[in-house]
């Protein structure tokens, strides 16, 4: 160790070292640094003691504060349902036309639901639920399964095609895949389907096409989407002869939804939505199809 | 005090050695512990390991970085509870090596997502996550649909991550290889022992739509599907904790 050496001008010692003629002061620590750290440590015990802290062996001190973040969290879901509750247990009570008719409570529906549409829903259907293709249009006319509040909330609540053992069931076979029609009666039956939607035609099918057409819808899908082709809510078959297409309505899409079937899936949302919020949500999509554009 | 530092300071070796031997006291004040203490992981009798099929499409998340942007832990907070579910337990990640609980959230927390979307909306979505979700920043993935799942090297798979604690059988290292298959053909021989090995609620079916052949897209959406589901701890926790739904 060097002999310390004293600065003349400022009174402090040196390190003892010298770097090609610089010394370094070695100037103690200042008072405000040595009070922060003295708090910091007095604040640290007392820390110790209100809340979780030292481990030891199989368990740890739990803290004067009891603090725990599961509680917590609990704690603030019940408030946060507490706060809802004034306007939810009505939502809960009440049917479905009594809540369409008040408009204050509708306001209640549309915020929640906006919440819980966007979080479930948007993902298929759309941030403003008019569907994409193999996803459904929630703001039209059009209702696969019925578009009662009643028939949606079953929908919400079981799913299409899911795992849910009262799930709605839907499959269009395919038809063309699995060799159950040959190729000429699939191509009648398109032009046929497409001219349902559209009087004029296209143009290119004959007549006698058009009639050998019906004759093999007649045969093989009526069953389904019924004789006039007006689709049947309890099987999910859609009406063939609106201007609303889940895949397309243009030849190559009826030509594939044809030939390889559609089936189509919606997730069942019993055990992931409480009842409650199912029935925002109903309220919620019908009313998205009421609104004006 | 000081003197003994001076002294310290004048040798490199021992103040190197005193350096580590402070900083690491952090850590294993927070870390030790947590081997000991009984609370850390929960019980959750009868959790499910991960199939082979799951397994693949875990290890393509891990590839394609999915972790970077999504995470897999749902915290202990309001928000985060309301609109993802149960907060995540340490138990749900038992089998996860290494976990992706992940520290940042670009895209949603995917620890629930199993069975929250269909099948179609997710090889939709991977293919092109702008055909079903307009203002979505994701990549796209169309070639997980066009590339062929390596199955080859899976029973390898399963017999390190049993070193490392998953109660894999012998049966199931085994027929890894068939167990991949079958769960993503549903017609074919192979798919009845995906149930036997891994219980009757496994999914079996095309999870790319086509079961024609096993691809990437097939093992990384079986793996989605099943995220949050191996167990029900999560949910029955809840219960234990005031009822919340």
């Amino acid at each position: 160790m060097g002999v310390i050496e004293r600065d003349p001008y400022t009174g402090h010692g040196t390190t003892g070292h010298e770097w090609n003629g610089i010394k370094e002061l070695n100037t103690t620590v200042p008072w405000p640094i040595w009070a922060f750290l003295i708090c910091s440590v007095a604040f640290a015990v007392l820390w110790w003691i209100l809340m979780p802290a030292w481990p030891l062996g199989t368990t740890y001190t739990k803290g004067l504060l009891g603090n725990d973040v599961r509680k917590d969290v609990a704690a603030h879901l019940r408030a946060a349902a507490e706060e809802r509750s004034v306007w939810m247990r009505r939502i809960e009570k009440e049917d479905f036309a009594a809540i369409q008719a008040d408009p204050a409570l509708m306001k209640n529906v549309r915020e929640a639901g906006h919440a819980l549409f966007g979080d479930n829903c948007a993902a298929c259907h759309g941030i403003g639920a008019t569907g994409g293709p193999g996803f459904p249009n929630l703001t039209d006319r059009a209702w696969l399964w019925g578009g009662t509040p009643d028939a949606v909330f079953q929908t919400i609540r079981v799913g299409v095609n899911s795992e849910h053992p009262d799930s709605r069931s839907s499959q269009m076979p395919a038809w063309g895949r699995d060799k159950m029609l040959k190729d000429s009666a699939i191509n009648d039956v398109v032009a046929y389907v497409y001219s349902l939607s559209h009087p004029g035609g296209d143009g290119k099918s004959s007549a006698a096409q058009l009639a050998a057409g019906q004759k093999v819808f007649a045969d093989n899908c009526a069953a389904c989407h019924g004789a006039d082709a007006k689709g049947k809510t309890e099987v999910g078959a859609p009406n063939l002869t609106d201007s609303f297409w889940l895949y397309g309505g243009g030849e190559a899409s009826i030509y594939n939804t044809v030939y390889n079937g559609r089936q189509g899936h919606m997730p069942t949302w019993e055990s992931r939505i409480s009842k409650t919020d199912r029935k925002i949500l109903t309220l919620y999509v019908l009313d998205l199809g009421r609104a004006p554009p | 005090m000081f003197k003994s530092h001076y002294k310290l300071e004048r040798y490199s070796i021992g103040l190197a050695i005193a350096i580590i031997v402070v900083a690491s006291i952090g850590g294993i004040v927070e870390i030790a512990p947590l081997f000991t203490i009984h609370q850390t992981v929960e019980e959750a009798p009868g959790m499910r390991v991960y199939t082979p099929l799951e397994l693949a499409g875990r290890n393509i998340y891990i590839r394609e970085g999915c972790y970077a942007c999504h995470s897999q832990m749902i915290r202990t907070l309001r928000d985060e509870v309301e609109r993802y579910g149960p907060y995540s337990l340490a138990v749900e990640s038992q089998y996860d090596h290494p976990m992706l609980w992940g520290s940042k959230r670009t895209g949603p927390d995917l620890a629930r997502v199993g069975g929250k979307y269909s099948d179609q909306w997710q090889v939709t979505h991977l293919n092109n996550p702008r055909d079903v979700v307009p203002e979505s920043v994701m990549p796209a993935y169309p070639f997980l649909k066009e590339t062929e799942l390596r199955i080859d090297d899976l029973p390898e798979h399963l017999a390190t991550l049993r070193k490392l604690g998953v109660p894999y059988t012998d049966d199931m290292v085994a027929n890894a290889v068939s167990d991949a298959y079958g769960q993503a053909v549903p017609d074919s021989p192979q798919a009845k022992g995906v149930k036997e090995r891994y219980g009757e609620a496994t999914d079996v079916r095309a999870f790319d739509g086509d079961p024609g052949m096993v691809t990437e897209m097939d093992a990384l959406v079986a793996y989605l599907q099943i995220l949050g589901r191996l167990t029900d701890a999560a949910h029955k926790q809840e219960a234990v904790t005031g009822g919340i739904k």
